[in-house]
């Protein structure tokens, strides 16, 4: 696929103020190593690993605590050394708000790292690569969690795009590790482009990271295989279908998958983990984090998996007692406490601001303004799925005006002038429609194990009545007679005794 | 629990806003109106709206809806005035408290309120007083020029006409009027008639062009529905005019006066009755050109605004139905 230089401007989307300056005035920050680390089992879109350690046991530094068990699973390792010293179910940085499997180690603080299998990559096989990914720990650090080496068992790639959009307001941490580990995420490009024979690479980042842009367009100024794309800050062009429109003008629908079309995406975070796990052997123990929002020092924090999140909000100069989002503001969700720990997932934490806190909460009728069609970036009709919705007609919301194709970027709620939640009324009938579409599944296996009932206790009756049949084809005509005389004897022989006993 | 509320930021947007803005581009026509009919449209106007907003608390009152939230919208006061400044500024009380009645309470609460109406509530009120009361509704006072005294009189601003008022010999005919009433004597259109008392209502409408293009550099409204509207309006009358053009009005004529250019920014733009999918907004805004230019050619009143509006209302959900745009990545 030939790219060019043209940017194909996708419809819809907003322009929110980023306020992303606040967050890159000073370099990554790591604080000590946390006394207590809970690291969550399952950071990862799959199965739960099976957990490998045990309480008491000591672990060090890079140690595997929970292996993948199926293809759809991702490791999870020890993020400092310490010892183990509960496995139980922990709250969780995670939108269902249900608790789930964590380890908590506690620290010992000489953060001793086990011993790190170094390998090359050059001389092994892609199988054998990818099986060891599995053990890295490595998932889509940009939010969606879904294990990395999985992705990469696709042939025929042919164009690797890089997601450097970071498009939602106040997150910065995308920017601030290609300005400060540009050589890492460069070479985690190249390592992707090498495992699987892509010839080209363009990494699509938003105008509003010019010091982003400088110090990577100088370092790719000789590579002929690598591209730059500035697109235009629009909300939300960092979404993967939409960032591939943007880059090749290719509009891919919800049910196809972007491989099908030659493209793979990976975020800038993805990409600086493989590069560590290729040259260094290092698993996913730590992560950027955005520190922002109603704090004294807003910051980038290069943190331990597991470090709880109190600790990065005090040194931030944060108020504990906000409410507190993970993500960004168009499509992050309020966490339950403060009580929760940083994970693969969490690019940001972002204590509410006073424009939210005064976020205007009533609701108004929708007055069919379509200011929610000219921002959707799917080219939905808002307004209609809001109304069919609210009805519950879920099979129009599916059929006729694709529910599904909804990315719940938030984008018509924030434009509203009726100030609708609008997004909320998606997820209802979202997870509405997931829910009887389960219980159709359901009840459709009952319905098929009825009827084989059915067929079985017919069929039965059936060959009992043949083999009955044929049992009495088999008796001939003597053989009956025979059979009634002896039974008419035996009945007066019976008569017979009753009349000698009544005598 | 956790609480999925995103997004957490809003922009700065509201019904009221949007209300407002449309009010605020209607003021420079309303003044040129005073200057032409006088001041009582300003009374006209107060005891409308004061009235619009009585019957918007009362129903929203017994629909038990927050009443100050929805007061604020605007909404009401919007269509207050539209109807208030489509009537004749000699218009009894009487006349406007119907007009309102049925805007408000039937139009708008009977339907379930705001955003729920099929029709426009100001063309209901409208249509009502048009049919009920066609000979108040198309007495205009004659003037042919702005009179500055008309500002000036603003002393005894209510109006307060008796029950049996009837527009007496100061009365006189809309150019729409005008043009019907000649062909229905069997005459033919002759250039003195079109220039007949008409630059009033030109000016007029001219304004609301201005306080339309307004609306639409703001982005209130898109010009999908007013300018296939008047699109519509210029093609299906300069069809007949080619025909018979003694019988027939030209194109330019049509555009500018009656309720056109009114109607193209202010009336079909109503978002809750008119189209949401582009296609149909301009096969809305067409369609109610063609049945305007028919009403009033061929039909038995001289605008036809109001009756092809509510009629293209009813038509809504099928237009929608058939215009559907395709979904980001199905095209």
């Amino acid at each position: 696929m030939q790219i060019k230089d043209e940017i194909y401007k996708f419809f819809g989307g907003i322009k929110p103020n980023g306020h992303k300056n606040i967050s890159t005035l000073n370099p990554i920050k790591k604080i000590s190593i946390p006394k207590k680390l809970i690291i969550p089992v399952r950071q990862h879109v799959g199965k739960m690993p099976n957990i490998i350690v045990s309480e008491g046991e000591y672990v060090l530094k890079g140690q595997l605590i929970a292996e993948p068990v199926t293809n759809v699973s991702a490791a999870t390792h020890a993020s400092s050394s310490g010892k183990v010293i509960s496995i139980k179910k922990e709250d969780i940085p995670h939108p269902s708000g249900l608790p789930d499997m964590a380890v908590t180690i506690e620290t010992d603080g000489k953060d001793k790292w086990i011993e790190l299998e170094k390998f090359q990559t050059s001389k092994l096989s892609i199988e054998t690569l990818l099986e060891k990914m599995r053990f890295s720990g490595i998932v889509g650090l940009g939010g969606a969690t879904f294990p990395t080496h999985i992705k990469l068992n696709i042939n025929k790639i042919n164009t690797l795009i890089v997601n450097a959009a970071e498009c939602e307001p106040f997150i910065t941490c995308d920017d601030m590790a290609m300005q400060e580990k540009t050589d890492d995420f460069l070479l985690g490009i190249k390592e992707v482009m090498n495992l699987i024979k892509i010839p080209q690479a363009v990494i699509g980042i938003e105008e509003n990271k010019p010091l982003a842009i400088e110090k990577l367009s100088k370092s790719i100024a000789d590579d002929n295989s690598i591209s730059l794309k500035v697109i235009p800050t629009v909300y939300p062009s960092g979404d993967e279908k939409r960032l591939i429109y943007l880059i090749t003008g290719i509009k891919i629908a919800k049910e196809k998958r972007p491989a099908e079309y030659g493209i793979q995406v990976f975020n800038v975070a993805t990409l600086i983990s493989i590069a560590r796990f290729f040259n260094h052997g290092e698993p996913v123990i730590s992560r950027i984090v955005t520190v922002t929002g109603n704090v004294k020092k807003p910051n980038n924090y290069e943190a331990l998996i597991g470090t709880p999140i109190n600790e990065l909000l005090r040194d931030a100069g944060g108020d504990t007692n906000k409410e507190i989002i993970m993500g960004g503001p168009m499509m992050g969700f309020k966490l339950p406490s403060t009580n929760i720990a940083v994970t693969k997932a969490m690019n940001c934490l972002l204590t509410i601001t006073d424009e939210m806190e005064n976020k205007p909460s009533y609701e108004m009728p929708c007055i069919r303004c379509t200011k929610c069609v000219d921002v959707c970036p799917a080219q939905l009709q808002p307004q209609e799925l809001y109304w069919h919705a609210k009805s519950s007609q879920f099979e129009k919301l599916t059929n006729d005006y694709k529910l599904f194709d909804c990315i719940e970027c938030g984008c018509c709620s924030y434009v509203c002038p009726s100030n609708i939640p609008l997004v909320q009324y998606y997820r209802y009938a979202k997870s509405e429609i997931r829910e009887q579409k389960q219980s159709l599944d359901i009840a459709d296996i009952a319905r098929e194990r009825n009827d084989f009932r059915l067929l079985r206790i017919d069929r039965e009756k059936r060959e009992r009545a043949e083999r009955n049949a044929q049992r009495r084809s088999q008796v001939s005509e003597d053989d009956k007679k025979k059979l009634i005389d002896e039974k008419k004897a035996a009945i007066e022989a019976a008569l017979n005794r009753t009349k000698e006993q009544n005598l | 629990m956790t609480i999925i509320d995103s997004p957490a930021i809003k922009k700065r947007s509201s019904v009221s806003i949007i209300m407002f803005t449309v009010i605020l581009t209607l003021i420079p026509a309303l003044l040129i109106q005073i200057g032409f009919f006088g001041y009582q449209i300003l009374g006209n106007l107060f005891f409308g709206i004061s009235f619009a907003l009585i019957l918007e608390s009362i129903c929203l009152y017994l629909q038990k809806k927050p009443i100050k939230l929805f007061l604020n919208d605007f909404s009401a006061f919007l269509t207050a005035w539209l109807l208030v400044i489509s009537m004749p500024s000699t218009s009894p009380w009487w006349l406007i408290a119907i007009g309102i009645f049925f805007s408000i309470v039937v139009a708008k609460h009977a339907y379930g309120g705001l955003g729920s109406n099929p029709f426009n509530p100001a063309m209901i009120g409208y249509a009502v007083l048009l049919i009920s009361f066609p000979k108040l509704m198309t007495s205009w006072p004659e003037s042919n020029s702005i009179n500055l005294n008309n500002f000036l009189e603003i002393s005894t601003i209510i109006v307060s006409q008796p029950f049996n008022y009837v527009a007496d010999a100061v009365a006189s005919a809309t150019p729409l009027d005008a043009i019907k009433t000649t062909l229905f004597l069997g005459n033919t259109i002759d250039k003195n008639i079109t220039s007949f008392n008409s630059s009033s209502y030109q000016l007029i409408s001219v304004f609301y062009l201005l306080g339309g293009f307004y609306l639409i550099f703001k982005k209130v409204i898109s010009w999908h529905l007013p300018i296939s509207f008047i699109g519509g309006v210029f093609v299906f009358s300069m069809i007949l005019f080619l025909i018979d053009p003694t019988n027939f009005m030209n194109p330019i004529f049509h555009i500018i006066n009656g309720a056109t250019l009114l109607g193209a920014f202010y009336i079909i733009t109503d978002p809750v009755s008119s189209p949401t999918t582009i296609k149909g907004k301009i096969i809305f805004g067409i369609l109610v050109g063609l049945i305007t230019v028919i009403v009033r050619n061929f039909g038995g009143y001289p605008d036809g605004v109001a009756f092809a509006v509510i009629f293209m209302n009813i038509c809504v959900p099928l237009i929608e139905k058939f215009s559907q745009p395709k979904v980001f990545g199905y095209e």
